[in-house]
């Protein structure tokens, strides 16, 4: 949208450039792993890293184009990509949203999505243990029958569970 | 006469209660998917799928269709009472749907913009079955140079008609093509860009893609934008749904425009979105009170409404008679059918008749069962809206999880869902389209697949893409698509302004 971010943040121009740049590395990364696959002509035709390796000089090309064009831009996007406080907003979903991600192999689906839920309703909606409680183990235990009941299809499970018996 | 003869095959099987069921409930959770923000038609039929891996491929198809059918009613709503475009292409209906909400006539508008959806699936969905298996009958006839140049055409068409910087378009387009190509090459079965790593194998998965892309990088967006949901009553009841329809015949010429806008818009890959504001744009242009259009016009909630479920209902065709699907929503439809065994492409009107016309059959009454629920319970979908984000993030957010791990069992792939998250919510904010990336991953296989049979048939020649008419033209026209800003540009240079 044309609305201006409020408040002070990372400039916008930085942040494109950045993009280009990880994309200049993505593509240089595609054209050294097309050159080990083999991008000449082999004994069935073109080799695994032909065709990969002219998408990555593709990239590579557009990525330098964007880069380019990330330097002279002007109007909005002269501006801050996000205020500080808006990418602090950010941070307040996409951490908890890493951790979950991450003890999901250790703890289970079910146990971290519970423990999210209470988070995000405690941290971020200031709710009392009366609200969290009923939502937090509902939605996970609803979850629960849905899959491992109804559809028959096994989700991670960790010590709780296997405590349970199952 | 034969496709009357197997449509009315494909409603027997629709109307069985299994499949009625399923097409309520796919409508149900359509809608909901369409109110949340968030949750969108293409990563909402991502998160569902692999509840259909143990139905039948046609209850799976008809409640995976139903879904989109309703998150394509479902965007409206949240557009109309609080301004929230829950779908990209419900912005334009906004524009005085909102308006009109503020004034006391929420019902009227949402009548209006609910009818015009009706009316735009309809038209496209006649157009589907009376086109669709002529195209696929003419595909049929495809060599491996001509799939590719229909392939070449789409993705071209993306880079000329996306508002998006082409350069952009374009990275995210390859960037795609190039996570479908990493793991196991189809045509030699040797490994590439693997770098080592096991999990890497079995390259992305496209929907793994979606969930993150759309899914998780939309909430970022959402939260960072920080969401207030002001909402007005609905105000909606028999009479005045009653009053609306008598009104609205009066906007048949934009009605049938928007029509045509949305089908043309869809079946070129340029999607829904660019569709709605387009039909808005030219019904503002064209209607006599076109300058009061934004301050609450019924037919600008009719033009934008219509174009865009016209789109997204017609982005099925090339998917089902070329196997190129029209929008990231049709790309995860196709990816099911692939999951289900199923060939996508022209031969699927050939081998699998009662599935092709049993989705089409689906599509005129998951359509009519769509109309019935959005009028009747709007208020409740409403009220979905009204809890607070703090509750229905972490929901989604789960929600999201789940859909991923279920992919392949592996919750590496819920990583991956996490990171391109992270992804999407960057390039989101740099302008790089998503659609095209989402699509290339789908279709990079079966391009590249095409693109190295044919210059195995050529012996190395890129002369076999123009050796035919039908190859040549096709070519001809996606290198037009490619280059169409450029030359529109010359067009309006070249021809001197009308003196006005």
């Amino acid at each position: 949208m044309s609305d201006q971010p409020q408040g002070k943040g990372p400039p916008h121009r930085a942040v494109e450039a950045l993009v280009a740049l990880a994309t200049i590395a993505f593509a240089a990364l595609i054209i050294v792993g097309s050159l080990e696959a083999g991008i000449d002509w082999g004994a069935e035709g073109p080799k695994a890293g032909f065709f990969p390796f002219y998408l990555g000089l593709v990239i590579l090309a557009a990525s330098v184009v964007n880069l380019a064009q990330a330097f002279t831009a002007s109007g909005s996007r002269g501006g801050p990509f996000a205020s500080w406080r808006q990418l602090g907003q950010v941070l307040s979903v996409a951490l908890p949203t890493a951790i979950y991600v991450a003890a999901i192999p250790y703890i289970g689906i079910y146990v971290a999505s519970a423990l999210l839920i209470a988070l995000f309703m405690v941290w971020l909606g200031r709710y009392g243990v009366r609200h969290v409680a009923p939502i937090a183990l509902g939605v996970p235990l609803v979850t629960f029958l849905i899959f491992e009941k109804w559809f028959v299809v096994a989700l991670p499970k960790g010590p709780l569970e296997s405590a349970l018996g199952f | 006469m034969e496709e009357l003869y197997n449509l009315f095959h494909g409603f027997a099987v629709v109307i069985q209660p299994f499949n009625i069921m399923v097409m309520i409930v796919g409508i149900v959770l359509g809608v909901i998917i369409g109110v949340l923000p968030g949750l969108g038609g293409a990563n909402g039929v991502a998160i569902l799928l692999p509840l259909t891996f143990s139905m039948s491929p046609t209850s799976a198809i008809i409640m995976l269709s139903c879904i989109y059918w309703g998150a394509l009613f479902g965007g409206a709503i949240t557009s109309i009472l609080f301004n929230i475009p829950g779908e990209p292409w419900s912005v334009a209906t906004t524009f005085d749907g909102h308006p009109m909400a503020q004034q006391g006539r929420a019902g009227e508008a949402l009548t209006a913009a609910f009818t015009s959806s009706f009316v735009g699936a309809l038209f496209a969905v006649m157009m589907i079955t009376l086109v669709a298996p002529l195209v696929a009958k003419f595909a049929l006839q495809f060599g491996s140079a001509e799939k590719f140049s229909v392939y070449f055409l789409a993705f071209c068409s993306f880079v000329g008609m996306s508002k998006e910087p082409p350069a952009k378009t374009i990275v995210a387009m390859m960037v795609g093509f190039a996570l479908a190509a990493v793991g196991l090459d189809t045509v030699t079965g040797q490994l590439r860009l693997t770098f080592g790593y096991t999990e890497l194998i079995t390259g992305f998965d496209f929907l793994i893609a979606v969930i993150g892309l759309f899914g998780i990088g939309e909430i970022l967006l959402t939260i960072e934008e920080g969401l207030k949901f002001k909402g007005g009553s609905t105000g909606i009841n028999p009479k005045v749904v009653l009053n609306t329809w008598m009104e609205l015949p009066r906007y048949w010429v934009t009605s049938l425009r928007s029509c045509v806008i949305g089908c043309w818009m869809g079946i070129s890959p340029a999607g829904a979105t660019p569709a709605s504001f387009m039909s808005y744009g030219i019904a503002k242009r064209v209607a006599k009170n076109g300058d009061r259009f934004g301050k609450g016009e019924i037919e600008g909630v009719v033009a934008p409404e219509t174009a865009a479920h016209a789109a997204g209902t017609s982005a099925l065709l090339p998917m089902l008679a070329l196997g190129v699907p029209g929008s990231p929503t049709a790309a995860v439809l196709l990816g099911g059918l692939l999951i289900w065994g199923l060939q996508p492409g022209p031969l699927l009107f050939v081998e699998q008749k009662e599935f092709v016309w049993s989705l089409i059959a689906s599509m005129y009454l998951g359509n009519v069962a769509g109309l019935l629920v959005v009028l009747t319970c709007v208020p409740l979908f409403a009220a979905i809206l009204r809890i607070p984000f703090s509750i229905i993030a972490p929901i989604i957010l789960v929600f999201c999880a789940i859909g991923a791990y279920t992919v392949h069992n592996s919750t590496f792939d819920v990583v991956m869902m996490l990171v391109f998250g992270v992804i999407g919510y960057v390039l989101k904010k740099c302008d790089y389209p998503l659609a095209p990336l989402v699509l290339a991953i789908v279709l990079g296989d079966k391009a590249e697949e095409a693109f190295r049979q044919s210059l195995l048939a050529s012996g190395g020649s890129l002369g076999i893409f123009v050796s035919n008419g039908l190859v040549a033209s096709i070519m001809a026209l996606g290198l037009v698509a490619l280059f169409w800003p450029l030359i529109q540009d010359a067009f309006t240079r070249l021809r001197p302004k009308p003196a006005l």
